[in-house]
C-alpha cells in the first residue's frame, strides 16, 4: 500500500473511481502482491473498510473538501515562502496586485461590480435607441413598403403577399432591428471586460453566494452572459466542469433577462409605472422598476439554484480553482470583430432562423377563418379564463404561444392582436400586420382602451421574466445537454413557477 | 520556429558531463516498444507542450488555453540507447475537484503508473503551481519537477534556490527556460536517473492531514493497514480483518 492516508481521505470524500478501483484490485490494499487475484477475504476486507469509511463520513465536517485543498494551498504557500527570494529592489509597484485589492475588496468589490454592469446596461439600453430607429425605419417601414409594392407589381395574390411580407418579413425585419443593435453594443463591451480580465475576478466575488445556492461560482459568468442571450448563456455553461452544477446553471440561465425581453420590461414600465408618480421623476422610477425585475430575476436565480440542488441536482458544490489572470489591456478592434462574428452576428442567426416560421403562423392565425372568425379569436378566447387568474389576459397568452420562437417578438404581436380583437377602425387596414406603434401616447391608450391596468402591466413584467426559453434556447439547452429531461424540465419549471406568481399577485391584488 | 536545434540547446551546456551531441534523438509519435514511460503534468499555461516539443520533436499545438486539449498527446524520444514515450497531460491545477481533465491526468499517474512523472512548474507562480504538485506526490513518488519559466522569473526579480525546493519535496528539482531550450539536458539525465533507478524516491509526505479531519482519515488509515498487515487489530469497535 502507497499511501494509506491519501487512500482514506479519497475514500472519506466519495471518490467513486478510487472506490471502484479498490473494488477490482487496481489498487492494492493487501500487502501481498498488488496484482494478485483478489481474494474472497481481501474483498470482504475491503468492504468492511467501505462499511466503515460511510460509517466516518456521518461525523466529518460539511467542509471537509475545502479544508483538504486550502490544507494543500497553505503547504504550498510554506515550500514558496523558504524556497524563494527577490533579487534585486524587492518592493516594485505590482499592477496586478493593486487592482485585486480594490476589485477584490471586500468593501469596494460589490459597488464596483454593480455600477460597471449598471453602466453596461445603460450604455446598452440608450446607446441601442438610434441605430434600433434606424434599423426599424430602413427594415420595416420601407423595406415592407417596397416588397408589397413588388409583390403588388409582379401581381402576387393577397395571401402569398401576406404570408411572406406580412408574416415572415415582417417578423424577421423585427427581430433583427429590435435585437442587433443591443448585441452589437453588450457583447463587445462584455468580450473587452473579459479580455481586461476583469470576469475571473467577478466569479471570485461571487463565488459565495453561488456556493451558497448549492452552485458553481463560474455561473455568474454564464449570468451575465444571459443578460445578453440565454441561448449565448446556454453556450457558455461550457466552462463549468461539474456536470451537476452546469445543469443547474442552464436550467437557472433563463432568469436573466435576455435582449429580447429588455424592450418588453423597458415599454410597460415607461407606460404603467412611471405614469403612477410626477412626469420629472418618472424616467428615473420605470427604470428601477426593470432594475428591479432584473434583480428579481437574479434572486430567482439564487433560490431554484439552491431548491435544485437540494432535491433533482443534489449534490455539494465542487472546489474549483480559478485562475485569476494578469490584467492586460485588451486588443481593442480584434475584440469588436470576434464579438461580432462569433457573438452577435451567430446569435442573431439562430434568432432570425426561427422568426421567420414564427411571422408566418402569426399572419395565418390572424387571417385564415374558421366559421367566420379568425383562428386567433378562438385561441384568444379560450385562454383568457385562464389568463384572468394570472392578472393577465387571453391576448397576451397567445402572443406567448406565438412568439415562443423568439421574445422579442411577444410586444408587436400583443398589438397586432389587439387590433385584430378590437377590429379597431383607428388603425386602418393593418389588420393581421405586424406594425409599430408611433408614439407611446397612442400606444397607452390602445392598451388602457383595451382593457390593461397596472395588475396588467406588472404581471405581465413578471410573466416575460418567468416564463419558458425562446424555441431557440431550447434548442441550446439540449443540444448542449443531449437529454430530453433536463430540457423539459428547463422548459416547463419556468413556467410553473411564473404562473404561481403571477396567480399569487393576482389573487392579492383582487382582494 | 525550427522544431529543434541541437546547437543551441548545448550551447547553454557546453561543458556539462552530460553534454553529448548524439545522446537525444527525436522521435516524434512513433512510441511503440518504448524502455519507459514518462508523463508530463502541469497547470494549463507553464509551457508543458512546449516541454514536450522540446522532447519529442513534434510542433504540439501550444499556448492553448484551458479545456482545449482534453485527450492525451503521445510522442517519443531516445536518450541514451533507451527509449521513452512521453504522453503530455491535460492542463489543471488540482488534482481533486470533479472536472474530465483532472480525472484523465489522475488516472493515468495513478493507474498508468509511468515510470517517471514530470511537473511542470511555472517559476513565476509557484505557490499555485506547487499546489499540483504536493497533490501528485501524494500519490506517485517518481517524479522530476521541472521549473520552467526560470528566465521570466528572473526578469521579475524572483529567485527560487533548485536545492531548498528539491529538500522540501524530496525529489529532483532542475530549471528550465523551454523556449530558449535551456536546462533540456539537465531535465533529460534526470528523468532517465528517476526512470532507471530501483527505489521509489522518497517524496516527501507533505499531506499532514488538515485538523478536524485527521480523526476519521486516521481511524480509516488504521483499519487498511491492520487488514494489509494481516494482523488482527480493533479499530472504533470493530475487529479487523474480520472472517
Amino acid at each position: 500500500m502507497s499511501n494509506a492516508a491519501w487512500l482514506a481521505s479519497r475514500i472519506l470524500d466519495d471518490d467513486q473511481q478510487i472506490i471502484t478501483a479498490l473494488k477490482n484490485g487496481e489498487i492494492g490494499i493487501s500487502s501481498s502482491g498488488e496484482e494478485s487475484e483478489l481474494t474472497s477475504e481481501t474483498k470482504s476486507n475491503i468492504e468492511d473498510i467501505l462499511e466503515t469509511a460511510r460509517h466516518l463520513k456521518t461525523h466529518l465536517p460539511q467542509n471537509y473538501h475545502d479544508k483538504l485543498v486550502e490544507h494543500a494551498f497553505s503547504e504550498s504557500a510554506q515550500i514558496t515562502e523558504k524556497a524563494s527570494s527577490r533579487i534585486g529592489n524587492s518592493r516594485r509597484f505590482n499592477l496586478d496586485l493593486t487592482l485585486d485589492r480594490i476589485f477584490l475588496s471586500p468593501v469596494f468589490g460589490y459597488p464596483i461590480m454593480f455600477l460597471l454592469f449598471a453602466f453596461m446596461f445603460w450604455l446598452t439600453i440608450s446607446g441601442a435607441n438610434v441605430p434600433s430607429a434606424f434599423l426599424f425605419d430602413i427594415l420595416v417601414d420601407k423595406g415592407h413598403f417596397w416588397l408589397k409594392s413588388g409583390g403588388e407589381m409582379l401581381h402576387f395574390p393577397w395571401w402569398l403577399s401576406g404570408l411572406l411580407f406580412d408574416g415572415m418579413y415582417l417578423a424577421t425585419a423585427w427581430v433583427v432591428s429590435v435585437m442587433l443593435p443591443p448585441m452589437a453594443i453588450f457583447f463587445p463591451l462584455f468580450t473587452l471586460l473579459e479580455d481586461f480580465g476583469y470576469l475571473p475576478r467577478v466569479a471570485f466575488n461571487m463565488d459565495n453566494l453561488f456556493k451558497k445556492a448549492g452552485a458553481h461560482g463560474k455561473q455568474v459568468m454564464t449570468m451575465m452572459m444571459g443578460f445578453g442571450c440565454n441561448a449565448a448563456g446556454v453556450v457558455a455553461t461550457r466552462i463549468i466542469d461539474s456536470p451537476r452544477e452546469r445543469l443547474i446553471a442552464i436550467i437557472t440561465n433563463n432568469f436573466a433577462i435576455c435582449n429580447g425581453r429588455w424592450p418588453t420590461q423597458i415599454l410597460l414600465a415607461t407606460i404603467f409605472i412611471g405614469a403612477l408618480v410626477p412626469a420629472h421623476i418618472a424616467g428615473f422610477v420605470s427604470a428601477m422598476a426593470v432594475v428591479g425585475i432584473a434583480l428579481f430575476g437574479v434572486f430567482l436565480t439564487f433560490v431554484v439554484s439552491w431548491s435544485l440542488s437540494k432535491t433533482v441536482l443534489k449534490g455539494e458544490p465542487s472546489i474549483f480553482s480559478l485562475e485569476l489572470p494578469p490584467y492586460r489591456a485588451p486588443k481593442f478592434w480584434q475584440t469588436i470583430y470576434t464579438s461580432i462574428f462569433d457573438r452577435t452576428l451567430f446569435v442573431l442567426w439562430r434568432a432570425v432562423v426561427f422568426a421567420m416560421p414564427a411571422g408566418a403562423i402569426i399572419w395565418l392565425i390572424a387571417n385564415v377563418n374558421i366559421g367566420g372568425s379568425p383562428i386567433a379569436i378562438y385561441m384568444i378566447n379560450g385562454l383568457d379564463p385562464i389568463a384572468w387568474f394570472m392578472g393577465l389576459n387571453g391576448i397576451i397568452l397567445v402572443a406567448y404561444i406565438v412568439a415562443i420562437p423568439a421574445n422579442e417578438i411577444v410586444v408587436p404581436t400583443i398589438l397586432m392582436l389587439i387590433v385584430l380583437v378590437g377590429g379597431s377602425s383607428m388603425h386602418g387596414d393593418s389588420a393581421g400586420v405586424m406594425f409599430e406603434v408611433e408614439s407611446m401616447s397612442s400606444l397607452e391608450s390602445l392598451l388602457r382602451g383595451s382593457g390593461w391596468t397596472l395588475l396588467t402591466a406588472l404581471n405581465l413584467m413578471l410573466f416575460s421574466l418567468i416564463h419558458n426559453p425562446c424555441s431557440t434556447t431550447i434548442f441550446t439547452i439540449f443540444k448542449e445537454t443531449k437529454n430530453l429531461k433536463w430540457t423539459l424540465l428547463a422548459t416547463f419549471l419556468p413556467i410553473v413557477l411564473g404562473t404561481a406568481i403571477t396567480v399569487t399577485i393576482a389573487l392579492l391584488w383582487r382582494l | 520556429m525550427a522544431s529543434f536545434k541541437l546547437n543551441q540547446a548545448h550551447s547553454n551546456c557546453a561543458d556539462c558531463p552530460i553534454h553529448d551531441k548524439l545522446s537525444l534523438k527525436r522521435l516524434g509519435v512513433d512510441a511503440e516498444n518504448s524502455d519507459y514511460v514518462v508523463a508530463l503534468a502541469g497547470n494549463p499555461n507553464t509551457g508543458k507542450s512546449t516541454i514536450f516539443n522540446a522532447l519529442t520533436g513534434l510542433k504540439q499545438h501550444t499556448g492553448n488555453w484551458t479545456g482545449k486539449t482534453v485527450a492525451r498527446t503521445e510522442g517519443s524520444f531516445f536518450f541514451h540507447d533507451k527509449k521513452y514515450k512521453i504522453l503530455d497531460l491535460p492542463g489543471t491545477y488540482s488534482l481533486i475537484s470533479s472536472s474530465l481533465e483532472e480525472e484523465i491526468a489522475r488516472n493515468f499517474i495513478l493507474f498508468g503508473k509511468p515510470d517517471v512523472t514530470v511537473i511542470v512548474v511555472d517559476a513565476t507562480r509557484l505557490e499555485r503551481n506547487l499546489n499540483l504538485a504536493i497533490q501528485i506526490l501524494e500519490i506517485s513518488g517518481r517524479v522530476v519537477i521541472c521549473l520552467n519559466l526560470i528566465d521570466e522569473a528572473e526578469k521579475k526579480g524572483i529567485g527560487i534556490d533548485t536545492k531548498i525546493l528539491s529538500r522540501e519535496l524530496g525529489v529532483p528539482v532542475v530549471a528550465t527556460a523551454a523556449r530558449e531550450q535551456r536546462g533540456i539536458y539537465d531535465l533529460l539525465s534526470t528523468i532517465e536517473k528517476v526512470a532507471r533507478s530501483q527505489d521509489i524516491p522518497r517524496a516527501r509526505q507533505l499531506y499532514r492531514i488538515p485538523s478536524g479531519i485527521e480523526k476519521q482519515i486516521e481511524t480509516l488509515e488504521k483499519n487498511m493497514r491492520c487488514i494489509s498487515r494481516n494482523v488482527q487489530c480493533r479499530v472504533a469497535g470493530i475487529t479487523y480483518p474480520r472472517r
